[in-house]
């Protein structure tokens, strides 16, 4: 079932990846640009070319699906609690499994508290959810001396409104590369 | 009706007097009709021209906001009297006005002028015709008992606010017995998200006029808390990307890092002798209270518990401190004696109870309490007694006491902004205090400023 939902995600965000590298020329050049101008020779010529998918070993798999996982930074939590919910699992294997392999790449772990509250309650709790984040990195094999910690508690809202959507945006955990 | 209408003068003038435009606005919600009739009347200005400066607009704000006096609008005055030679005694205790406060402005000299003034029983006055007499040394003497207090000083034009706060003060402590809190001010944090540094640290006279920013950064700023002898405000601030505590002189902008261990530096606050500082720090492992002394920077871990330990707050005698705890599942209130070390449950209702702070006289503390997910301002008899909720605004946070323990500035929601309002501490008076701009928490009320 879990396998399932992978390959589903990835027919996903496969496609989604391939066209990112195709638009984006104005943000990460490097390595992009034969790929356009291919591409657009071929449009221009009045053919339409197909191409195979190419098999990929399953660490060729995890890779990428981890490299498309890492795009995403924040974990949100329940109303004044710090436990990590089963559905981040796959997120922080792929963060933790980067810096394994980056032993020099240092993440900052911010926490983050909604406004309810005092401020210097959510300060605690907000440590809380940031400290929650990096036990469990480290219980993935990373290093301590690559994580650190900061809570900015109810002060840096990502949503500042006073509703139930709004704070669970604002109760999260951000990785800050 | 007559009452409604007075009340909606009274609140008219004082939102359009340009006297009352201070960084914060006042809009009093609740409470003015409990309050004592009184009157300060316009100060005559014995001397050519506009007069130097308004004072008794001033006193009557200060009074109002007190929340214990109703000072009459001067349209609904029976007459303007200066000195209490000339007032009608009957006229005045016909409207139930109690007291009267009269005054006289004089040029002294170039830019200095004499204020002379004189707050009177009106009720006594009226009962003895202001010719009451007395024996002294087996002769009688006038007494002028219906004279509280009479005073004269010189004052620059410059001074004419902080002179009539002074005023203010002898008022209130005469008619009320306990000394009055009109010359502070309030320290608080603005946020307005549309500056390139959206955080500032501000302070003002407590009714918002004189704001002067003492610091502004891209990163948050909070927790700003008075040393005892106002001349500094110790905080925290997030300037560096981490919680660091800082000491500012507001008077010089000398500015000293205290701490930046990792973790948490937070909530810093002043012992009642201004030699140490409360403070909470997680460099052990979680949120804990410690006590560093200034002199010589030494820490005193105070909490040692496996869940959050917050909120310092000192007994006036600087023997305990009252803080927030999670070690009986939910944030409630304790004690802890710094000597003995014991520890003290102090909280039992409602879901949460946080924030708290002990009022100046010990023998109650002011609370944030949180009752079907509501946060509210509360206060209980310390050690041990009956909590009573005294706010019903929403999110009620951040609560600081004036020096003299009758009012709670504190930090509320209102339409969507975080905004400051004002609470009696008997729950009667409240007011808010809407920012012309961006959000303001925070609130931290000064001591005495003498």
């Amino acid at each position: 079932m879990n396998l399932n939902k992978f390959l589903k995600g990835l027919a996903i965000a496969l496609p989604i990846a391939t066209l990112a590298a195709c638009s984006s020329n104005q943000q990460t050049d490097s390595g992009t640009g034969t790929q356009d101008t291919n591409q657009q020779q071929q449009q221009e010529s009045g053919v339409d070319v197909g191409a195979a998918d190419r098999t990929m070993s399953p660490e060729e798999q995890r890779q990428e699906k981890y490299d498309e996982l890492r795009k995403e930074h924040m974990i949100y939590f329940a109303f004044d609690e710090s436990r990590i919910a089963s559905e981040y699992a796959e997120l922080l294997a792929a963060h933790a499994d980067y810096l394994v392999k980056n032993p020099s790449v240092d993440v900052v772990i911010e926490g983050h508290a909604d406004e309810r509250g005092t401020p210097e309650y959510n300060i605690a709790l907000g440590e809380r959810r940031a400290k929650a984040v990096t036990e469990y990195l480290r219980n993935l094999g990373v290093n301590s001396s690559q994580l650190s910690t900061v809570s900015y508690g109810e002060e840096k809202p990502l949503v500042r409104a006073s509703n139930e959507s709004a704070y669970a945006k604002n109760r999260r955990a951000v990785l800050v590369y | 009706m007559m009452k409604k209408l007075v009340i909606l003068f009274l609140s008219l003038s004082v939102l359009t007097s340009p006297l009352a435009r201070g960084a914060l606005e006042i809009v009093i919600t609740e409470g003015i009709d409990t309050a004592r009739p009184i009157a300060v009347v316009p100060f005559r200005w014995n001397g050519e021209g506009p007069a130097p400066g308004d004072i008794s607009n001033v006193v009557a704000a200060d009074l109002m906001r007190s929340g214990k006096f109703n000072p009459i609008p001067a349209a609904a005055m029976p007459q303007m009297p200066s000195t209490s030679g000339e007032v009608d005694y009957a006229a005045w205790a016909g409207l139930g006005v109690e007291a009267i406060v009269v005054g006289t402005v004089e040029e002294y000299s170039v830019d200095r002028y004499t204020i002379k003034f004189e707050v009177i029983d009106v009720l006594r006055g009226q009962i003895t015709g202001g010719g009451s007499q007395m024996l002294r040394e087996g002769e009688l003497v006038a007494s002028n008992d219906h004279i509280l207090d009479a005073r004269s000083s010189v004052v620059t034009s410059s001074q004419f606010r902080q002179y009539s706060h002074r005023i203010s003060d002898v008022v209130y402590e005469e008619l009320t017995g306990e000394p009055g809190a009109f010359m502070t001010r309030i320290a608080y944090v603005t946020v307005n998200y549309n500056d390139d540094k959206p955080y500032q640290l501000m302070v003002a006279d407590y009714d918002g006029y004189g704001e002067r920013v003492l610091l502004r950064s891209n990163q948050p700023l909070m927790s700003p808390s008075w040393s005892p002898d106002g001349n500094k405000l110790v905080y925290v601030s997030f300037e560096n990307k981490t919680a660091e505590i800082f000491i500012q002189d507001i008077y010089t902008t000398r500015r000293d890092k205290l701490t930046s261990f990792p973790g948490i530096n937070g909530n810093p606050i002043f012992s009642p002798d201004g030699k140490r500082i409360a403070m909470v720090l997680s460099k052990d492992g979680n949120p804990e209270l410690y006590i560093m002394t200034l002199a010589n920077q030494q820490l005193q871990r105070v909490t040692n518990n496996r869940a959050i330990d917050t909120e310092p707050s000192w007994t006036p005698d600087g023997k305990s401190l009252i803080f927030t705890s999670e070690r009986g599942g939910r944030p409630q209130l304790y004690s802890v004696n710094l000597q003995s070390g014991s520890v003290r449950r102090l909280t039992f209702e409602g879901e949460q109870n946080l924030g708290g702070t002990v009022m100046p006289s010990g023998d109650q503390f002011v609370l944030v309490n949180r009752t079907r997910g509501n946060y509210h301002i509360a206060k209980q008899d310390y050690p041990s007694g009956a909590m009573q909720v005294l706010t019903q605004t929403s999110l009620d946070e951040s609560p600081s006491l004036a020096p003299n323990g009758s009012m709670i500035i504190y930090s509320t929601t209102h339409n969507g902004k975080q905004v400051l309002a004002l609470v009696s501490v008997d729950g009667r008076f409240k007011a808010r205090l809407p920012a012309r701009e961006g959000e303001v928490k925070s609130p931290s009320w000064s001591p005495y400023l003498r």
